[in-house]
This record gives structure tokens, sequence and C-alpha cells, in this order.
């Protein structure tokens, strides 16, 4: 059992735990992640380790209130338990020094591109960020994105925060000023896609993180199965940060929606029963 | 123990093989309940009594663990079927699931005396019959523990072997700590083996029974990325390591199509069903999606698992595809004839060449092409030579990779100084000891995929040799006090 030691709203469906995990917390490396179950008929899902505090025994991770099983880590509180939490699984972000790197986040990925941001930061870099999403309301995390960088910029879909556009939009701008050595981007499936179709063009190496269906998250299922370069990497173990100029996101993007059948079924089903709990989130989701 | 039998060899060898009751096809292909019933009383004790009680029981050398299979037998004849378990006991550790799954045609009833002219005496059966009966009414005795040992020993992995190896060191007075990858205890038997084949409460009684020695078990620990050996040994203090973390890594043909929606691992598929439960989906969270046809490749028992599990999930055809002919499998006998009772379709001397996307990048059929037997290859048997012009198409939308596995890399990759064998094995010696010191490997790990019971072999042969191990430390620790004296 690992027990919720806080939990904390950072958007309205998006939510930051500190978990008790007292073997995890102290290996914990950027780029790691972190597979839960959150009821014991749960399924196992991969999550970001955000943060770690290894003298506390503690981890940190951000959910997003999306399927089922995400819904229902929401309605857990302080104090309350989740059975299963097994880590840091995955390969730890490859640090560089003295380089000017662009960190991209969109969405509920810029919680899991903070501590890669922290550590190539910690490390010697020049760090450029930018932080996208939808709309303000899902902007997350932005003065610790801002402390991790020398410079900062937020874009939103409908302009209702920072600049109004994509963040790819807010990146061509950087890559027609100045050459990166690099650029990292983790959000959704299609801003991976464009930020590597982007940088492509200006010839910038740039990683992604890749969050493929799993279900034992130690290289085991082969249901993560990725194609790079015309290879079969597994996500879980081979990633999950791959060359984003590599990654065939179309397949990935179509593989993702094997289960969406019976996610909306588990969906329905959890918020019929969780009517109350469930409202507020559902409704934001929509 | 001499001959009890009354009556005459030749009398014996009239008696005809007891076969235990099983449930009928067609009601088992919907649910997941087991297959054989196993024998009553009456049946096992007629069955006791067909044994010779040769005087050079050859069917113990057949056996992997060398249990004194007469004895066991006698035990039954007389009915004291506790008494049998236990004898049982004295070498195997996990007998009512060695008497499930352990391939016993090709070993302890391959060699029988009566097997010659005769149907051998059904070992397996009465292994099983024992250990249900015991468990059932309850009489079992946990067994003595021979002194408290100081140090404390690292088993990785919770499967066959690294729970006989636990429970030996654990019987000898060791603190034995088990680390599992997993949420549940068993490893292959928890996420491979499938209920109908070996339900949960037999499992659980097991791994209980183990536990009940004082073995610990640590689930939701990966060995490699939690903590690597050298911390368990430097900084945990564990003074030795046994590594029995399995095959687990699936292997794919890298053929066109694979990572089409609808093709699955045989591991992804048995783990979402046996360990995550998919079929009681959405009663529980994890699906599985099946279509109505279904190929699964290969001809092991992982194979007859996948393709029976289909069959019980809905598919209305199931194909068994496998590049040689039936006689080459290395399927248990018992599983390919209850396959083949479930209407599971046999292609034999097949081989996919291609999967084929509905545009929709999804399966929607499986290109093969027929195969011929050419000369025996390295493992003995003959291997498949394609057939040109062969190629047909088979209509499916589900395929199950079931081709065997590796064992997973992550250890050998974070231990330094860790010797690697053929296929990412981990290489060991007799003793089961690798190249580092304190550190043994046994069961899949070494192996690179063979049976439950070879991997409860390696389990107790590395325990001898980690007591042996730390006996020899110890001394060593005494005579250098002496010493310096």
């Amino acid at each position: 059992m690992f027990t919720i030691r806080s939990k904390e709203f950072l958007s309205p469906t998006i939510a930051r735990f500190i978990i008790e995990a007292p073997y995890v917390a102290p290996k914990r490396k950027a780029g790691n992640f972190v597979i839960i179950r959150v009821s014991d008929n749960g399924e196992r899902i991969p999550i970001t380790l955000v943060d770690s505090d290894p003298v506390e025994g503690t981890v940190t991770l951000i959910v997003q209130a999306i399927g089922k099983t995400t819904k229902e880590l929401l309605t857990k509180e302080a104090g309350d338990t989740i059975p299963d939490l097994v880590g840091p699984l995955g390969k730890p972000t490859p640090l560089h020094a003295n380089e000017t790197i662009v960190c991209v986040g969109g969405g509920v990925g810029t919680a899991e591109l903070l501590p890669i941001t922290r550590a190539l930061k910690e490390s010697g870099n020049r760090i450029l960020s930018i932080v996208g999403a939808r709309s303000r309301d899902l902007i997350i995390l932005e003065d610790e994105m801002r402390a991790a960088s020398d410079a900062l910029a937020v874009t939103t879909d409908d302009g209702s925060y920072g600049k109004k556009g994509f963040v790819t939009d807010e990146l061509k701008e950087i890559l027609d000023r100045e050459k990166p050595d690099a650029v990292y981007a983790i959000g959704p499936l299609p801003m991976m896609k464009a930020v590597s179709a982007l940088t492509k063009v200006y010839g910038v190496h740039t990683t992604v993180s890749l969050n493929a269906l799993m279900v034992d998250g130690t290289g085991m299922c082969g249901g993560c199965r990725v194609s790079i370069g015309g290879r079969m990497k597994f996500a879980c173990v081979d990633g999950p940060e791959f060359d984003g100029h590599a990654v065939d996101f179309d397949e990935l993007i179509i593989r993702n929606r094997s289960y969406t059948v019976f996610e909306q079924e588990s969906n329905r089903r959890f918020t019929e029963e969780h009517a109350c709990a469930a409202q507020q989130a559902s409704e934001v989701v929509r | 123990m001499s001959a009890i039998n009354p009556l005459k060899p030749s009398q014996r060898m009239k008696i005809p093989r007891e076969h235990a009751p099983e449930r009928p096809a067609l009601e088992r292909n919907g649910d997941f309940v087991e297959v054989s019933l196993g024998f009553t009383s009456d049946q096992a004790v007629v069955e006791a009594t067909r044994c010779l009680e040769c005087t050079d029981p050859v069917c113990t050398t057949g056996c992997p663990v060398n249990i004194d299979i007469r004895s066991f037998i006698q035990l039954v004849m007389q009915r004291d079927f506790v008494g049998a378990a236990r004898k049982i006991r004295e070498s195997n550790y996990l007998p009512a699931i060695c008497g499930r799954v352990c391939p016993q045609e090709s070993q302890c009833e391959a060699v029988c005396t009566l097997g010659k002219k005769h149907e051998p005496v059904a070992i397996g059966k009465l292994e099983r019959f024992v250990a249900d009966y015991e468990m059932t009414n309850k009489l079992f005795v946990p067994p003595a523990r021979t002194e408290r040992r100081q140090e404390k020993v690292a088993v990785v992995g919770s499967g066959p072997s690294g729970l006989t190896c636990a429970a030996v060191l654990a019987q000898r007075g060791y603190s034995v700590s088990v680390f599992e990858a997993l949420h549940a205890v068993g490893g292959v038997l928890r996420y491979g083996i499938p209920e109908f084949r070996l339900p949960r409460t037999v499992l659980d009684e097991e791994v209980d029974r183990v536990k009940g020695l004082g073995v610990e078990i640590q689930t939701n620990f990966v060995v490699g990325m939690t903590a690597t050996v050298d911390e368990l040994m430097d900084t945990w203090g564990y003074a030795a390591v046994y590594l029995a973390t399995g095959a687990g890594t699936p292997h794919f043909m890298s053929i066109p199509g694979e990572n089409l929606i609808g093709v699955f691992s045989a591991n992804e598929f048995l783990t979402r069903v046996n360990l995550m439960r998919a079929y009681a989906f959405p009663q529980v969270d994890t699906p599985v999606r099946l279509g109505k046809r279904v190929a699964v490749v290969g001809g092991g028992n992982t194979a007859m698992d996948a393709v029976r599990t289909s069959r019980r999930l809905g598919a209305e055809r199931a194909y068994l595809v496998y590049r040689r002919s039936r006689q080459e499998m290395p399927a248990r006998e018992e599983e390919i004839h209850h396959a083949e009772e479930e209407g599971i379709e046999f292609l034999m001397l097949t081989s996919p060449v291609k999967i084929v996307d509905n545009g929709r990048h999804e399966v929607q059929g499986m290109i093969c092409q027929k195969m011929a037997l050419g000369e025996p290859d390295s493992s003995g048997r003959r291997s498949p030579i394609p057939i040109e012009g062969s190629e047909f198409t088979l209509d499916v939308e589900t395929v199950i990779m079931a081709i065997g596995q590796s064992p997973n890399p992550v250890i050998q990759a974070t231990t330094p100084g860790l010797k690697t064998g053929k296929k990412g094995t981990v290489a060991v010696g007799e003793k089961q000891e690798t190249s580092r010191p304190g550190v043994f490997a046994g069961g899949d790990v070494s192996r690179g995929g063979a049976t439950v019971i070879l991997a409860m072999r390696d389990g107790k042969t590395a325990a001898a040799a980690i007591e042996e191990h730390l006996l020899s430390k110890a001394r060593e620790v005494v005579e250098e006090a002496k010493a310096s004296l």
C-alpha cells in the first residue's frame, strides 16, 4: 500500500499527488516513470515521476483526469492509499552540458517535461522553454518551469493566456532567430509530431517522450511497441524518450486508440457509479 | 521400502490406467474453470496398485527433482494420502502445481517400466491428487525449521524457481526476501499459465505455504531499477542473491504488419487475461481486444494456453499455426489433446509471412506459407523449409505471437561483471553460480525458456549452493578471527 501524503489541484482536472514510496524516491532520475494501480481491480498505468524527496521518501505525480483510472485517482485524498506503485522505470534522460536547449511542453505533458528541464538546467545548459495548452485553466507549473528556465514563453490555443497560438509558432520564432543544440518536446502526440516536423526542417535534434499503452511497464508484454526509424522498440524499456525525427507518430496515434471503446465503457460506468464525485471532472473534460 | 502390493506383477499389468474425469469441452469453452477434475480417492488407490514397485525405480531418475515416486505411490496404495504428500514435499515444494503443469509424459511416466508394454502409471495425476487432498482437508503441516541462521538471502523473482529456492533456504534457517516486479506473486504461474490449467486458489495456497516458512515477499520491486544487485548486497545487507527472473521478453517474427492493432505477444495477451483478469471486464479495468477469428503462432505450451484462452473469450475460429508437424510440437501432450477437444484448428507445417492491414491499421488477415520438413536441426527437430508458391491468406482479426521469450536484460545490464550466455541468458555453472561471487541464477533466466520443474530443480540446486557458500564464508570469518588472535 502506498499512502498519499498530499493532493493539490493545479487545474480543475489536474492534481499533484505526493505519495510515500520510500524505495522509489532515492532512485528517481529525470525521465523515469512508475506504473500504478489505483484499486484492486484496477489497470496498470504509467505515470511520469515529476519529482521526489529521498529524505521524506516521497514521489510527486501529476495526473489529469481523463480515463476511468485517472478519474478514480483524482477522487483520492491525502491519507488514502493506492495498492501499487512500482519503479523507477524507463531510461533516464541523457544529460548534456553547455548547450542551448528548447524545452516544449503541451498540456499535462508539461508535468513530464519539468523534471527533464530541471535536470538539463542543473547540468549547465541554457534553457528556453515553451509551455502551451488549449486554454488558460490547463496551463500548469508555469512558475516551476520559469524557475528552471532562462526564458519562458506561454501560449494558449484560444488566447485566454499568454500568446494566442500553438507552441510550434513560438518554437519557429526561436528557430528563425538562433539554432539551439537540441529540443525536448513532451505533450499530446499530435503536438510532438508537429514539433518534430518543424525541427527536422531546421535540422535540430529533437527528443520526445512516448506514452504508449502499457501493461507491465518492464518489457514483458510488448504492448507499447513503437516504430523508431522502421525498427520495433518497446517504449517502456527502450524509451520512453526517442528521437522525434525517427518516430512513426501516425502509427502510435492509431495504436493508442486500440482500446477507445473499452475506455469509454469503463468511463461511463465510473461516471454513473460516482455521479457526484465525477460530475465536476467530467464536465471540464467535455 | 520393500514391495507391499499383494498383487503379482502380472495381475497389476491387467489393471487399466485410470483416467481422471474431465469437464466436457463445450462446457469448459465457456469459462476458466479447471479442465481436469483429478482422481477420486478410490481411483488414486487403484492407480497406485498398478505400480510395479521396481527395485530400481527409474521414475525417480526421470524426475528432474528426483521425487521418491515409488514410496509416495506405496503410501497412496495404503491410503496414507497425507504421508504421500509429505514424501513428495521432501523433494518438491510445489506438488499441487507440478501435478498439473509438468510434462510427465516426457519425464517420470516416459521411463515407467509398466509403460514399456502397457500404459505407464499416472504419476502426475497421483501427485496432484495427494497434494489436493492435503490442501482440501487442511492437513498441511509446515516442515520444521532447522537452526536460525544470521545471513539474509535475496531471491529475485517469485516464479517457480524463486519460490522453490526461497522455501528451501527458509527451511534451512535463513532470512529470505523475495523481490517481485509485478503486483502479484507467482511469476509465470500467475501471468502466463491460465486458470483452467492452474486454478488461482491452488497457486495462492502454495504461495501462502512458502510465506508460512517465514519468507518475506516484496511485490512492486524491480531489481535492476528499484535497487541493483550490488545495492541489495552492499546496502541492504543480503549475503547472497538468487536471480530467478525468468524469460519475460517476448519475441516477434520481424514480418510486415506486426505493429497492427490486433497483434499481441502471447505475454501481453495472457498477462491481460491471467494477471489482470480481463475476462471480467468491465468489472475489472483491464480490457482485452479480441476478434472472432484468432490465429496463435507457435507450438509450445504458451501457444496452447493462448489459443485455448482465445476460445474461452469467445473466438469462433481459433487457429494454431505451427511451422513444424504435430510430432515436433513442444507442448504437453495433454494440452494438445485438450486443445483438439476444444475445437482448436491446427494448421501444421504453416508459417506466417505477412499480416494484412484492413486500411485502418487493424489486422484483416495473415498470409501464410506451407512448409516441408527437412533435416534435423541443432535441437534435433526436423527443420521446416518453405514450399514456394504455397501462400494462402488466413481470415483473422487477431494474431498472437507465441514463438518464444528471452530473459529480460535489466539485471544483466545493471550488474557489472555478471557474465551472460546465449540469447541474453545469465551464464551459470553446475551449482547455478554466476561469474559474481555470492550471486546465483536459475530457471528461465539461465535456460532461456524451459519448464516449471526444471526451474524448480535449479532453485533447489542454487539453495544448496548458497548454503554451502554462506557456510564456507562463515568458516573463513572464524578462521581469520582465530588467526588474528
